[in-house]
């Protein structure tokens, strides 16, 4: 409850949840506003916005309605970004966890594969598993959470390190309670505040993967996404350049609120650093 | 009576709002002489420490001084510039701090940062400050100066680094040294040598020292007088002997009553019980694999040793940090396997259970730990915490709360209290949460692993007092780790006394306090401070609830 009221004391963290619940309530609106399927034409192609009352945001090269595709895509993009952070959080936790808990052979064996996957550039890997597995929406959203876990498994390995040495732990032992229970149940509630922070730079990260996938083509053609729009306006880039600078507009507003979102939260729980910045 | 080189007049300290209390210190006066040692003496938030940081002015971000004068011969500190503040602090008043590990900087060399002092308040050359460097370090007795001068931090002993801090203190002849707590992370017998040094320094250079402390022990060994804080305020203040033997502020009286005597327990009447608790043999070696096995290291923690908990007694170990006690405590509790040996509960060998079979005999050895901060988790209810071994074992929650409810009474909680944090409770109350926690299981031994260490000496009592009597009323057998002899001499039958990992003499605590026959046991009680000082006996008044 503190933790909250000093979340609403910091402008930057209200900016950031107030354009999170746009983006929101974008997706939400998306159906009611635009009921049809918003990748049939609807229209002549590249309409400036505003020239056509029908078309308040114009069309895209093949005569989309760019509007619809915003909202829908602000569905598509919340899906991606939670989902993939889902699964990075998942993975990233269980084998920080293991790795923090355990040490010794486990703890080598589970860092160095995550090393294997941090050397590695993200979207290089990312790109590698979409070639392979192809691109619908939910293998874009299974390999964007797949290379993004590294980072949080460090962050909860770090956090359980400190953690298993703290005398309640021991006083677990003690109790007869069995090594799962205490990981889960006892440690992980104490090591979790970071990592959720955290998520907001991993569905940040998502975000952008996806757009980026989406430019290159690579992305699942078949759903609304803003990355899929920009790619369609790419084309078009130097005459109807707002093909691809509203779905950027788009982006842009999302992953800012993310990112304020996850640094309010930060500086919310962890007041003691903010004082000392 | 010549004029103080240090006068606190009137002090008062702000503290942020929000705090526990408005003033850290409310209008305290101070008058410290060339010459004499003066004992600041408090429980932790008296704010002692507040004083030392308002004279230096080094106070955390957010405390500010209120009111009142500082002067250090009659020049007030509170008016003087950021500019002459620095020419005041190391030269004329300098610090020692409580962990010299901290307080020094690892990366730098001991003589370079004692050498700093001349550097930053002096002219000399570079030969002249090695020079007084090297002279200072033999001065406080260094082993080796000539070594210790390119000596890192973590090269040196908690012992030696202290001495490299009062090397640095004293080196430019300041009229006032303020030593915060200087010898509480430390061995008693390091911290005996330590107060012998300060005493003899000050002897010898005439320097006014305020020496900051909670361990009246420390008091009765090096006080000229005392001056006692509580909650910020100065409730008594006068010659040694008159505070330790004759304390006229109630306050004074119940934190003189509750230092405990270091007389052992009159020798049991009672006729020894047959052991409980037999560890025979038992090993532990830590070793710290290098890279193709070289450069690893062994430690020995505990070696071969053999031990009996009478039942319904209590067994004492007591020793100095590495001693391995802490290591035995925990081979005992299982939490680290041992290398051998074996651990006799009633018949049954502890040592050789698999985990499986060791987490369905937990409840028979039970711990109460140290920290009682750290040994909570903080986020689990109070209730919660105690009902949760029960449940482990299969007990349903109804009946878990139910005893979780019984034992908070036990240990002199109240059980409206079992629906908060652990956040919410003093220090003293967290260490009964502990222990009602260890209880919950009825275990047959019962382990405290410095169960008390942590606590203001008043709590502490409360604490120990707790411990014996729900040792008799349960039934329970103690295994009771300490590094505190006067703690020891409370509560234990028996005494262990462990060094190195090895068991050096065993006994009734009674023979090993009035008999030792070890030569460490000897340097072990001769190093006790304030064994001159017998606590005089008052009449308890205020009896305090943790």
């Amino acid at each position: 409850m503190q933790a909250f009221r000093r979340y609403l004391r910091n402008p930057a963290a209200v900016l950031g949840l107030l354009l999170l619940l746009l983006v929101i309530g974008v997706a939400l609106a998306a159906p009611l506003l635009y009921p049809e399927d918003p990748l049939d034409l609807a229209g002549r192609p590249l309409q400036w916005p505003g020239a056509n009352p029908r078309f308040p945001l114009g069309t895209d090269p093949s005569g989309r309605d760019i509007a619809a595709q915003v909202f829908h895509g602000a569905r598509v993009t919340l899906l991606i970004g939670a989902v993939a952070t889902l699964v990075s959080l998942g993975i990233g936790i269980l084998a920080g966890a293991l790795a923090g808990y355990h040490g010794g052979w486990v703890d080598d064996a589970l860092m160095r594969v995550t090393e294997a996957f941090q050397i590695l550039p993200s979207f290089l890997l990312l790109l590698v598993l979409v070639a392979v597995f192809g691109s619908d929406l939910a293998t874009v959203t299974l390999a964007i959470g797949l290379v993004s876990w590294p980072a949080t498994a460090r962050l909860t390995r770090a956090e359980f390190l400190s953690l298993r040495s703290r005398e309640f732990v021991q006083a677990c032992r003690t109790l007869g309670m069995g090594d799962a229970r205490i990981i889960f149940r006892e440690i992980l509630p104490n090591a979790l505040p970071p990592v959720i922070v955290y998520a907001g730079v991993v569905m940040a990260t998502a975000i952008l993967l996806e757009s980026a996938l989406a430019f290159l083509n690579l992305s699942d053609p078949n759903v609304a996404s803003w990355g899929n729009l920009i790619g369609a306006g790419r084309g078009v880039l130097r005459t109807q350049w707002y093909v691809s600078a509203i779905p950027g507009v788009a982006i842009l507003v999302a992953v800012l609120a993310v990112s304020l979102v996850g640094q309010g939260l930060n500086d919310a729980l962890n007041p003691r650093l903010k004082a000392a910045a | 009576m010549s004029a103080p080189v240090l006068a606190v007049e009137g002090l008062q300290v702000a503290l942020p709002p929000g705090a526990d209390r408005p003033l850290a210190l409310a209008g305290v006066s101070l008058a410290l002489r060339k010459g004499e040692i003066l004992c600041l003496v408090g429980e932790s938030g008296s704010g002692k420490s507040m004083m030392a940081g308002a004279v230096m002015r080094l106070l955390p971000p957010a405390v500010r001084v209120a009111s009142g004068a500082i002067r250090l011969d009659g020049e007030d500190l509170l008016a003087a510039s950021e500019a002459e503040m620095r020419r005041v602090r190391g030269a004329r008043i300098a610090m020692i701090f409580q962990e010299p590990m901290t307080a020094l900087n690892p990366l730098r060399s001991i003589g370079d940062q004692i050498g700093e002092m001349f550097r930053t308040h002096t002219a000399l050359s570079a030969a002249e400050t090695e020079a007084r460097t090297l002279a200072l370090l033999e001065e406080v007795r260094i082993p080796d100066p000539r070594a210790a001068l390119r000596a890192f931090p973590h090269e040196l002993s908690g012992g030696q680094r202290q001495r490299a801090m009062i090397a640095m203190a004293l080196a430019l002849e300041p009229e006032v040294l303020i030593a915060d707590e200087p010898t509480t992370a430390l061995d008693v017998t390091t911290q005996a040598q330590i107060l012998a040094l300060i005493r003899d320094l000050q002897h010898r250079h005439g320097t006014a020292v305020l020496f900051i402390t909670h361990d009246f022990g420390v008091v009765a060994e090096i006080a000229d007088r005392i001056a006692v804080l509580r909650q910020g305020a100065l409730v008594e203040e006068g010659p040694a002997a008159e505070v330790l033997n004759r304390p006229q502020h109630p306050y004074t009286r119940t934190l003189i009553a509750a230092v405990p005597p270091l007389a052992p327990p009159p020798a049991a009447t009672r006729p020894e019980a047959p052991p409980i608790l037999v560890v025979d043999r038992l090993s532990k070696t830590y070793r710290r694999a290098g890279l193709f096995r070289r450069g690893g290291r062994e430690t020995r923690a505990v070696a071969d040793v053999s031990l009996a908990l009478p039942k319904g007694g209590t067994l004492g170990i007591v020793g100095e940090s590495g001693s391995g006690k802490s290591t035995l405590a925990r081979l005992i509790l299982r939490l680290l396997d041992p290398d051998g040996g074996a651990i006799h509960l009633d018949g049954l060998d502890l040592a050789r259970l698999s985990h499986r079979a060791m987490r369905r005999e937990a409840w028979r050895v039970q711990m109460v730990f140290q920290d009682p901060y750290a040994s909570l988790n903080p986020r689990r209810r109070a209730g919660e915490l105690v009902a949760q071994g029960p449940m482990l074992h299969g007990v349903p929650r109804a009946e878990a709360m139910a005893r979780a409810r019984e034992l908070f009474e036990l240990v002199g909680l109240r059980p409206d209290a079992m629906d908060r944090f652990p956040h919410e409770f003093s220090g003293g109350q967290r260490q009964r949460i502990g222990l009602a926690r260890a209880l919950a299981l009825r275990p047959e031994v019962l382990v405290a692993d410095e169960a008390v260490s942590a606590l203001d000496v008043s709590v502490q009592a409360q604490v120990l007092r707790l411990l014996a009597e729900l040792r008799d009323r349960l039934g329970l057998s103690l295994l009771f780790i300490t590094h505190d002899l006067r703690v020891a001499a409370q509560i234990c039958d028996r005494i262990a006394v462990m060094r190195h990992g090895v068991v050096v003499e065993e006994g009734r605590a009674a023979e090993v306090f009035g008999a030792p026959q070890h030569d460490y046991t000897r340097a072990l009680l001769a190093s006790v401070p304030g064994r001159g000082w017998t606590p005089p006996t008052l009449p308890a008044e205020a009896q305090e609830t943790a």
